[in-house]
């Protein structure tokens, strides 16, 4: 697109993922055109068929690792941008799509497609840092298009981008909300997911099923002895944690206890 | 691969890489010898995420916001396909207001979609620009109001779901959370604007240059007795097709190929045939609002139009109708006595057909009685039209394979765009690739052997 001398070199991948995280891109409807006159959007396949060869300041990231070829793809991808950062849940943790890890992805792939052989496709899911060095990680099944705008922001000027990593109940509290898990007994994510996505399930009166990640330090494991605590089937409360992060440390030792069995390696 | 003598024109290859402006990963391969068409193949290398199976053994309450996930720019559609075959087969009806404002809900993300697709993905091409930023500089006024218009899509999506992309409020048997007749009317002024902005941007759009291009489609789409179709409606033809969605997996087959990660989906014995906005404006025209069917005649718009190039055109016509539907919903709306109704604990086995922006999205599921997904069926537009954009390309390549390489791969990549692939979506979908025989470029990393 723009091609300026100073403006930072911008580019944006795409790995195994739904497109929703570079979408909330052309959803800055407001600042995209002053975003578009900040930085030098140098690769955007989904947006321009002007893409500019690398090296690249800033490189998002959007998607996880599933095919042999992407694994050696992300390899090429680091080496040509100097801030690396993953965008969305699929980079930075694999994804829903990351479920296959604890299943026969053999026998998917042979569900599906009459031909398998045709298909190929790693026995994993795996997030862009079991791979290479991530610099930064914008969370969300999508991000939130603010944080994202934000986090350009700071790169832009030069500043600490201002992210929380507090839970979800900080932000619900802020808003308003009376908490669902207390009143309504609902199982609620909340307490252990990452806020950022301005508490939006409570809001719409239904428990956060945790699309932004763990937090800091969560208690994911205590949550989930209190969610069964509360008459939550421990079947329900394993696949609340196995979801959208299900790759992530924390939400496998909520899911499955010490004897967890995935397949951690590509 | 035989040598041929290079620079002789009979004898090319064309070859896109890495198509632009679609929304996921695709190669196009067209492979000309003795100027005729040898090959020409649609490759779908965006790396499948196994959906259909990884929804088996979840709860059939979490389907809607795992369908979701299929794709960012139509969440809605999924949700809606998903929640809509789960109530089937449950046997459960929704209140008639969770009705309407599913309907509203779904022309939020037409609205955004088509904004999307119209103006910051294919009228570049008609107006020779990279991208929508830089059409922006000659066109400032025309890409201001798009993204006014896609913002007023993406309003009411954030209203009704809390989020432009995966919203949280679809539930299956209704929403989480019902919004107010307040919270609906906070919109109405800005839709009152979109309905006529969308109206004036119609001649823009139908002012583009459009080549001399028409195919016989069998056109395939939802049609319901009264209305423009979004959620309901038997499936219907202009070749004889009218069927339920229960009898969908009858009448059509998928068909796995070699050269791409989406099945391709054929009508039993006829072969392609073409869903999205064409279909359904050839097929339901005389449904759309007076103003839409003005806006479409006031531009030489008339049916059948069997012109793909226009189908940009019925996607600004088709603006007009969901901003329109989105006001005329408005009024009518009451807040539900209760936003979903209770579910009962039985097994079961649904399917349903709804109107995604780029055409129909078929899903069947199946679940036990503790509600837990055993089988999952989805066919999602793009899959439907792929086969389809492979015959327009075997149609027009010939009629153009005279220009300038760059100017050929680029009228290529436009008749892939008339569909607006939403590769992502292609749960079980494109590099252009116009080889010269004998010179050919080595294959992209990545793709599979073909």
């Amino acid at each position: 697109m723009k091609s300026s001398a100073q403006a930072p070199r911008l580019a944006v991948f795409k790995f195994a993922s739904c497109d929703g995280c570079q979408l909330s891109l052309l959803d800055l409807e407001d600042d995209l055109l002053t975003l578009a006159g900040a930085v030098d959007i140098a690769f955007f396949p989904e947006a321009s068929s002007r893409m500019k060869k690398g090296p690249y300041e800033v490189g998002l990231v959007e998607g996880s690792i599933t095919t042999h070829q992407d694994a050696g793809r992300i390899l090429q991808i680091r080496r040509q941008c100097k801030t690396l950062v993953t965008i969305g849940a699929c980079a930075t943790a694999g994804g829903i799509q990351a479920l296959r890890n604890w299943n026969d992805t053999a026998q998917w792939v042979a569900q599906i497609y009459p031909k398998p052989a045709y298909v190929r496709t790693l026995s994993t899911s795996t997030a862009i840092a079991q791979h290479v060095p991530v610099d930064y990680e914008i969370r969300g099944c999508p991000v939130n298009k603010r944080q994202l705008a934000e986090f350009l922001c700071a790169l832009l000027a030069k500043r600490r981008p201002n992210i929380p990593t507090y839970s979800v109940c900080l932000e619900c509290k802020r808003r308003g909300n009376a908490c669902i898990a207390v009143t309504e007994g609902a199982g609620c994510l909340g307490p252990v997911t990452q806020a950022g996505c301005g508490a939006i399930c409570p809001a719409y009166a239904r428990g956060c099923y945790g699309c932004f990640g763990p937090m800091e330090t969560p208690s994911a494991a205590t949550l989930a002895s209190y969610m069964q605590s509360q008459g939550t089937g421990a079947d329900a409360v394993q696949r609340a944690f196995r979801s959208f992060h299900i790759f992530a440390w924390p939400n496998r030792q909520a899911a499955d206890g010490p004897g967890d069995e995935r397949k951690s390696q590509p | 691969m035989s040598e041929a003598p290079r620079n002789q024109p009979a004898t090319r290859t064309i070859r896109v890489n890495y198509m632009a402006r679609v929304e996921g990963e695709a190669s196009l391969l067209i492979r000309m010898k003795a100027g005729k068409i040898h090959d020409v193949k649609l490759k779908i290398f965006e790396p499948p995420r196994l959906f259909e199976s990884l929804l088996r053994g979840r709860h059939l309450t979490e389907a809607p916001d795992i369908t979701a996930r299929i794709c960012g720019i139509c969440p809605v559609a999924y949700q809606l396909t998903c929640a809509h075959a789960l109530e089937r087969a449950l046997g459960i009806t929704v209140d008639p207001m969770v009705r309407l404002l599913r309907r509203f809900l779904y022309a939020g993300e037409w609205i955004e979609s088509h904004a999307l697709h119209v103006y910051l993905l294919h009228a570049p091409d008609f107006l020779g620009y990279p991208d929508a930023i830089e059409m922006a500089r000659k066109h400032p006024d025309v890409i201001a109001e798009a993204l006014r218009l896609k913002k007023i899509g993406n309003r009411i999506l954030t209203l009704v779901g809390g989020r432009e992309v995966h919203p949280v409020s679809v539930a299956v048997g209704g929403f989480y959370k019902t919004p107010s007749k307040a919270d609906l009317l906070s919109l109405k002024e800005e839709l009152k604007w979109a309905l006529d902005a969308a109206v004036r941007k119609v001649p823009f759009v139908a002012a583009f240059e459009f080549p001399d291009f028409e195919q016989d489609y069998e056109f395939v789409a939802l049609s319901h007795p009264s209305e423009y179709p979004f959620n309901e409606g038997r499936l219907i033809s202009n070749k004889g097709l009218d069927i339920e969605a229960g009898e969908y997996e009858h009448y059509f087959v998928e068909h796995q190929v070699k050269h791409s990660n989406a099945l391709h989906s054929r009508l039993r014995d006829r072969g392609a045939y073409q869903v999205g906005p064409l279909a359904r404006f050839n097929l339901n025209y005389a449904k759309l609002p007076k103003i839409a069917r003005e806006a479409a005649q006031s531009c030489g718009l008339h049916i059948p139009c069997l012109n793909p190039f226009k189908s940009v055109i019925v996607r600004a016509v088709e603006m007009v109708f969901a901003i329109d539907e989105a006001l005329r919903i408005i009024d009518l709306y009451e807040p539900p006595s209760v936003p979903r109704v209770t579910l009962p604990e039985r097994p079961g086995e649904g399917c349903a057909i709804t109107e995604a922006p780029r055409g129909i999205n078929f899903n069947r599921f199946r679940f036990d009685e503790n509600g837990i997904l055993q089988f999952a069926n989805i066919v999602p537009p793009t899959s439907q039209n792929q086969q389809r954009i492979e015959d327009d390309l075997r149609a027009f390549v010939p009629g153009v394979v005279a220009l300038p390489a760059e100017e050929l791969t680029l009228r290529c990549e436009q008749v892939v765009r008339n569909y607006d692939p939403c590769i992502s979506c292609a749960t079980h979908f494109l590099r252009v690739n116009l080889e010269q025989e004998g010179a050919s470029e080595p294959a992209r990393p990545g793709d599979g052997a073909c």
